[in-house]
């Protein structure tokens, strides 16, 4: 059975569901119980997988590549372009700082300039994967820390390019072995035959094809394919956007990584964005999972068994350099102690492109193959006592330093940050928006048309494209840190069922419901939602109250009149939706419709809408002064 | 220990240092019920018999307001043109207000010194709330002179500050319904030895 898919895909697929929550039980992350599940399963103690665990790590590097793809989606260009500054700055003195350090303490213990230089390298990098989903995970991304982490790690996957085009050049051995050794080597294909001018024009046109293709082509394949309205091809087309990016970052030698980042970032404007997220999160998700257990099997335990000090030497001089460097960054752009706290511990791992970069350096006989191992192992290792590091660092240094809480005025409750989502951007739903934005809110906007999303977009709304039923697409649109919902989807058959399971799924949540008539509202205020709008209530009392103007009412006295009507009406909604509703029968409810409006009626008359209307009266007061002064 | 109504009402709260600066030392105090007005009848549609269960339950009713135009914002008109029914807060059997106490605490652009004979104003505050004082007393209820934080276009953070402090002292005495019987013909609250006793230490 060994060796099998199936059995393989069983293997892997029990460890995550067994240590991840365990992992997430004891309080770690879910990173440390991938990582656990890998070496759990691995060829050193139950040997489930045994060699092919490198091959499934390459395989699932797609996973890193997934998820670049997907913090591509929620960066803007703009904003992007506004980092710019963080991501050179740091970057360059992340990446720099530690290579001159490691680089130096590599020679100093007597290895020759080019493996030193190799491996510096590889130091310099940092482990995107474990990194950002840690971050994400515990909603730190908005955060300094959050933001520098990103920017560094930005930074590696823009320079590990250039990495990979400098080591050929350390080569020593006859072209001929480099050459073949670069046709072996994954990341570079046919270009590399091409003279250095066209290999540069060719890295050029393919940026640029990601970036009008992304624009020009896929945003427009993806309205036709929405518009079949068929789920499933909407996830093949995102599926296909990553693979095809990947596919032309490796043919030209670009890292698909860095393809992918960029091609979210052209795709973040477009009305697809939460559609794409919510779609490729399990993908990603998964392919994740699978490269931290790879990562977790590849660890080699019997090099550490040859040479336990040595490697664990390297482990801890790898993770003191790389913190070292971090802390000066913080210090250098001013961060604050927590922050720059969270940053040392954070990026103190080497990353994935080392695996990379490595193999690549050993194909070209750079590296021998204890070297190589043995670097291998030091990478795994730091790459799995970072999230250990991590939580240590949490629990027990940043809990003495606290953070300080910032503290709110009293009466100062306008918040700019308080989130609202709005669902169904017809001629309801628009004019909500078209009110909130005139008020300087922003709603996040769903709907469901294709061609009106659309349009909507090119009148410069911020509509996105999805189908709000579905939590996923809720969730990738920040549903968990919104705190209003507007819903103003006039189909009941959508709406009642999505209040429902937002009620159950998000009970913090603040919910506005549209409702088309009084049956519809009862529903919602037995579902438990407070603030339920009419549609019909409000226009049809002003027509009516125009009405009554044109008959010869005062203004004034007809709007006092209304504004009570809508009050006694909403209020005779209230207590009439509190009793159980039983409606079997189409006849029965028919029945209760024409009772109930005789009911109302009769409330109305028994109130009786004009004489109780006492205010500004001086009917009483003229009575009141003919009793006390008797006629003469 | 009485039991006080703020009446609260200001067209722009948000924009009002002052007036927050006032509310915020108050709001939270037992005893005191915090009444904003436009926040809770923003279409001027107010509920007269909430209202007037509110007033029942209060010892003490202050009209708290900004000075517009020598007057109260329209929302504080509009409550007392519906709230006090012929009937109920005045007439025959309209003593439903009766002994309780009322005063206006107001809050103006113009200092103490323009609202005098000479003055650009002419007249001064108490002789401009006179509608109020009568109102009062046509319910049956003792009126109170006014708290009035005055100048309120170059004040200091510091002054304000010394006026909240003032306004809360004043609130606490009302409550606790500590020696304002004999002080009720000075011209202004804040003028009382009661209130500026305290702020010296």
């Amino acid at each position: 059975m060994k060796g099998s898919i199936l059995f393989e895909a069983i293997v892997f697929l029990s460890g995550a569901v067994i240590c991840v929550p365990l992992a997430k039980r004891l309080g770690l992350s879910s990173v440390l119980g991938y990582l656990l599940a890998g070496i759990l399963i691995g060829p050193y103690v139950l040997g489930f997988v045994g060699e092919e665990g490198e091959d499934i790590l390459h395989f699932a590097e797609f996973g890193v590549v997934m998820m670049l793809f997907l913090i591509g989606l929620e960066i803007e260009p703009k904003n992007f372009w506004g980092m710019r500054k963080t991501i050179l700055g740091m970057g360059g003195t992340q990446v720099i700082g530690t290579m001159l350090l490691s680089y130096l303490g590599f020679s100093f213990f007597g290895y020759g300039w080019k493996v030193a230089l190799t491996i510096s390298m590889a130091v310099a990098l940092s482990s995107t994967a474990i990194t950002l989903q840690t971050i994400k995970e515990k909603r730190l991304l908005n955060t300094t820390y959050g933001a520098s982490s990103f920017s560094i790690l930005l930074f590696q996957d823009i320079i590990v390019i250039l990495m990979l085009a400098v080591i050929p050049l350390l080569a020593t051995s006859d072209p001929t072995a480099s050459a073949a050794a670069h046709s072996n080597a994954d990341h570079s294909a046919l270009i590399d035959n091409l003279p250095i001018g066209l290999q540069t024009l060719a890295v050029i046109l393919s940026v640029v094809t990601v970036v009008v293709t992304g624009r020009y082509l896929i945003v427009p394949l993806l309205r036709v394919v929405a518009m079949a309205r068929v789920r499933e091809l909407l996830t093949a087309s995102a599926l296909l956007i990553v693979l095809g990016i990947t596919f032309l970052m490796q043919l030209v030698g670009l890292s698909p990584a860095l393809g992918a980042f960029l091609g979210g970032v052209v795709l973040a404007t477009s009305e697809f964005k939460h559609e794409l997220e919510s779609t490729l999160e399990p993908f990603k998700g998964l392919l994740l999972g699978l490269f931290f257990m790879a990562v977790g099997a590849s660890i080699n335990f019997i090099v550490i068994g040859e040479y336990p000090l040595l490697i664990s030497g390297l482990v801890i001089g790898v993770i003191l350099i790389k913190g070292i460097v971090l802390f000066a960054v913080g210090s250098l752009f001013k961060m604050k102690i927590d922050q720059k706290l969270l940053l040392t511990v954070g990026l103190a791992q080497i990353g994935e492109f080392a695996f990379v970069l490595l193999s690549f350096a050993y194909q070209l006989n750079i590296l021998d193959t204890g070297q190589l191992d043995m670097m291998l192992v030091v990478t795994a290792l730091t790459m799995t006592l970072a999230p250990i590091l991590g939580l240590l660092n949490e629990r027990f240094v940043l809990a003495r330093i606290g953070t300080k809480k910032t503290e709110h005025g009293p009466i100062d409750h306008i918040a700019k940050s308080h989130k609202v989502i709005l669902v169904g951007f017809g001629h309801f739903g628009s004019t909500v928006g078209r009110f909130l934005r005139a008020s300087g809110v922003e709603a996040t906007i769903l709907d469901q048309d294709s061609n009106r999303v659309e349009l909507l977009r090119k009148m410069g709304f911020d509509v996105y494209y999805g189908d709000a039923t579905r939590l996923e697409l809720l969730e990738s649109a920040g549903i968990s840190d919104a705190h209003i919902l507007v819903c103003a989807i006039d189909d009941p058959d959508i709406s009642i069922p999505l209040a429902k399971s937002l009620k159950e799924k998000f009970p913090d949540l603040k919910l506005m419901f549209r409702a088309k008539n009084r049956y519809d509202a009862y529903e919602l205020l037995q579902l438990g939602i407070e603030n339920v709008y009419r549609e019909s209530l409000e226009t049809s009392v002003k027509l009516a109250a125009d009405v009554l103007h044109h008959m010869g009412h005062r203004k004034y006295t007809v709007h006092r009149q209304s504004q009570k009507f809508i009050q006694y009406d909403e209020e005779s909604l209230r207590r009439l939706s509190d009793r159980p509703k039983s409606r079997k029968e189409y006849i029965f409810k028919v029945r209760e419709e024409i009772q109930q409006q005789e009911k109302q009626l009769e409330e109305d008359l028994k109130r009786g809408i004009i004489s109780d209307d006492r205010q500004w009266d001086t009917h009483e007061m003229q009575m009141s002064a003919r009793k006390k002064s008797p006629p003469n | 220990m009485k039991r006080i109504l703020i009446l609260f009402a200001h067209p722009k709260f948000e924009q009002s240092k002052t007036n927050k600066a006032l509310v915020c030392k108050v709001i939270n105090r037992e005893g005191v019920t915090f009444h904003d007005l436009y926040e809770h009848y923003p279409d001027f549609n107010i509920d007269v018999l909430r209202e007037k269960k509110l007033l029942q339950q209060h010892d003490i009713v202050i009209w708290h307001h900004p000075f517009y135009w020598y007057n109260c914002p329209p929302l504080m008109k509009q409550w007392i043109d519906v709230v006090l029914e012929f009937g109920w807060a005045y007439g025959p059997d309209g003593n439903a207000l009766k002994n309780k106490k009322c005063l206006n605490v107001i809050t103006t652009g113009g200092s103490r010194e323009l609202y005098c004979s000479e003055g650009n104003n002419h007249y001064s505050v108490n002789e401009f709330l006179r509608p109020f004082e009568q109102t009062a007393r046509l319910c049956g209820m003792e009126y109170l002179p006014p708290f009035a934080v005055m100048g309120t276009h170059g004040i200091s953070q510091p002054q304000l500050q010394r006026h909240a402090e003032q306004y809360d002292l004043l609130i606490w005495s009302l409550k606790t319904d500590a020696g304002f019987g004999a002080l009720s013909d000075c011209s202004f609250l804040n003028d009382t030895p009661l209130l500026n006793k305290k702020n010296k230490l």
